[in-house]
C-alpha cells in the first residue's frame, strides 16, 4: 500500500463515508435549525436592546450595558457549560440543544446590541433634528429616518460577527447536542477511522460557504453612496 | 404692527456654565420678514431653535402662533408642524427620495394618505422649482437642489411661521442664488419668515426689520437701511464694517 492509498484510506474511506453519511446529515439539520434560531432570536434581542437603550434612562442603560458586557467577556463555552451544568441546580434542566442556543443566542444580543448601537449613534444629529422639527415623535423619527440609515451602516460588522457566532454551535458537541461535529466525532469513536470528521468539515463549507457569500452580496446591494 | 405670531419674552439660555442667551425678547408680526444677524456664538442660531424647542429655553416664555411652546402640556410634535425650520446642513435624509423626504411627516404627522402626501409633496416640490427631481436621492441633488428641497420639505406642511438657520452658509457662491430666489417667492405669498443670514444683499431688499445679536442679547433692531446705513450702537457699527469688507 503507497503512502497515498493509506492518506486516502485514513482520511476520505468511501465505506466509512456511506456508513456515517446519514448521520452526518441528520447533524446538518440540527446544525440548521440551531443557527436559525440563534441568528433570529439572538438579532432581534439585540435590536431591542439596542432601541431600549436609545431610550436614555439610566438605569436601564445600567442594567442593559451590564448584560451586554458581560456576555460579550465571556467565552461562549463557559456560558453554554454554566446553563446545561449549572440551571439544573435552580431546578431547570435545559437540553444541550436549548442551552446551546440560549447561550449563543445571548453572545449574539450582546454583540449585535454593540453593532446596532454604534450605528444608531453614528447617524448626525441634524438628521433627528431635522424629523422633530417637521413634527414626528421620538419614536417615528427613531423607525423612520434614524434606523433605516443605522441599520445600513451595521450590515457589514453584524454580518462577519454573526457568521462568527453562529459557526460556534459546534459548541454543542460539549453538552451533547447532535449537530453536525458531534455526529462526526461520535462516528470517529465507532469507526475508529477520522474519515467523518473531513465529512463534517464539508458539511460546515457546504452549510457557511453560501452565508458568507450571501453577506457579501448583502453588504454590497445595501451600500450606498451619499 | 398687526398682533405678534412670535412672541419671546425673556429668554434665557445656558448651556453647563455658558449664558448663550441673556434675556431675549422677539416679537413678529404675521408676514413679517426678521433677519438676524450677529457675530458667530452670539446666540442667534441659539434664538432661533428655543422656537421651536429644539433647544430648551432655561428660562423666559415663547408663544407660537397663540400656542405656550414651553407648557408641557402642549402637544410639542403638533405645534412643530406649524413651524417650518430649514438648517445649514439641509439635513436632507439620504435614504429617501426628494419626494419621500418631502411627504415623511405629511403622512406620519399629518396623518395624509399616501396619495394625497404625494400630491401636496409634489405641489412642494413645485413650489422650489424641483418637481422633475422628485425621484433623486440627496446624493443626486446639488447643494443648492438639496436646500430647496429642504424648504419644500417644510412648507409642504403648511406652517405659519419659517425659521431659517444660515440656509446658504453652506452652498457654493453660485448655487446661493436659487435658495434666495425661493424664500423670495415665500415672502411674497405672505409667509412669516425669520431668518438667521450674512446675506446682506437679501437682507436689504427683503427684509421688514434687521436684528444685530451680540453676547446673548439683541443689540439693536430697526429697518434693514437704518442698521446697514445708520447703526446707533458701537458693537453693530463694527460688525456692519466687518461684514462689508468683504
Amino acid at each position: 500500500m503507497s503512502t497515498w492509498d493509506r492518506f486516502v484510506e485514513t482520511f476520505f474511506n468511501a465505506k466509512v463515508m456511506v456508513k456515517y453519511l446519514p448521520d452526518i446529515l441528520s447533524g446538518m439539520v440540527v446544525t440548521i435549525e440551531l443557527a436559525v434560531l440563534i441568528v433570529l432570536s439572538g438579532l432581534l434581542a439585540g435590536l431591542v436592546l439596542a432601541l431600549l437603550r436609545a431610550l436614555a434612562i439610566r438605569p436601564l442603560n445600567w442594567l442593559i450595558i451590564f448584560v451586554v458586557d458581560l456576555f460579550r467577556s465571556l467565552p461562549p463555552l463557559v456560558i453554554i457549560v454554566l446553563i446545561y451544568f449549572g440551571l439544573p441546580a435552580a431546578g431547570v434542566s435545559p437540553s444541550g440543544f436549548v442551552s446551546t442556543w440560549l447561550s449563543l443566542a445571548f453572545v449574539l444580543m450582546a454583540f449585535s446590541e454593540e453593532i446596532f448601537w454604534a450605528g444608531i449613534t453614528s447617524i448626525p444629529k441634524g438628521q433627528w433634528e431635522a424629523s422633530r422639527s417637521t413634527g414626528l415623535s421620538f419614536g417615528q423619527t427613531l423607525i423612520n429616518v434614524v434606523l433605516p440609515q443605522a441599520l445600513r451602516l451595521t450590515i457589514p460588522p453584524l454580518t462577519n460577527r454573526t457568521i462568527a457566532i453562529t459557526k460556534g454551535t459546534a459548541l454543542g458537541t460539549v453538552v451533547a447536542v447532535t449537530e453536525i461535529l458531534g455526529q462526526a466525532s461520535s462516528a470517529v469513536s465507532n469507526s475508529y477511522n477520522p474519515s467523518p470528521l473531513m465529512m463534517g468539515a464539508a458539511a460546515y463549507l457546504v452549510l457557511f460557504l453560501p452565508v458568507v457569500v450571501a453577506a457579501r452580496w448583502v453588504e454590497t446591494k445595501f451600500a450606498w453612496k451619499r | 404692527m398687526s398682533k405678534p405670531i412670535v412672541e419671546a419674552r425673556e429668554i434665557h439660555k445656558h448651556f453647563g456654565h455658558l449664558h448663550v442667551l441673556k434675556g431675549v425678547d422677539l416679537e413678529v408680526a404675521e408676514r413679517e420678514l426678521v433677519f438676524v444677524i450677529g457675530p458667530s456664538g452670539s446666540g442667534k442660531s441659539t434664538l432661533l431653535r428655543c422656537l421651536n424647542r429644539l433647544e430648551e429655553p432655561s428660562s423666559g416664555s415663547v408663544v407660537v402662533d397663540g400656542i405656550d411652546m414651553l407648557d408641557p402640556r402642549t402637544d410639542i410634535n403638533h405645534a412643530r408642524q406649524r413651524i417650518g425650520m430649514v438648517f445649514q446642513s439641509f439635513n436632507l435624509y439620504p435614504h429617501m427620495t426628494a419626494l419621500g423626504n418631502v411627504t415623511l411627516a405629511l403622512r406620519k404627522v399629518a396623518g395624509k394618505s399616501r396619495a394625497e402626501a404625494d400630491a401636496l409633496g409634489l405641489a412642494a416640490l413645485q413650489r422650489v422649482g424641483l418637481a422633475d427631481r422628485a425621484g433623486h436621492t440627496p446624493g443626486q441633488l446639488s447643494g443648492g437642489q438639496q436646500q430647496r428641497v429642504a424648504i419644500a420639505r417644510a412648507i409642504a406642511l403648511e406652517p405659519r411661521v419659517m425659521l431659517f438657520d444660515e440656509p446658504t452658509s453652506a452652498l457654493d457662491p453660485e448655487l446661493v442664488g436659487s435658495v434666495l430666489e425661493v424664500m423670495r417667492d415665500l415672502r411674497q405669498s405672505g409667509m412669516t419668515m425669520i431668518v438667521v443670514s450674512h446675506e446682506m444683499g437679501f437682507a436689504r431688499n427683503a427684509a421688514d426689520r434687521v436684528m444685530f445679536m451680540d453676547d446673548g442679547l439683541i443689540v439693536e433692531q430697526g429697518p434693514p437701511a437704518a442698521i446697514f446705513e445708520n447703526p446707533t450702537q458701537e458693537r453693530t457699527r463694527a460688525f456692519i464694517g466687518q461684514i462689508q469688507r468683504h
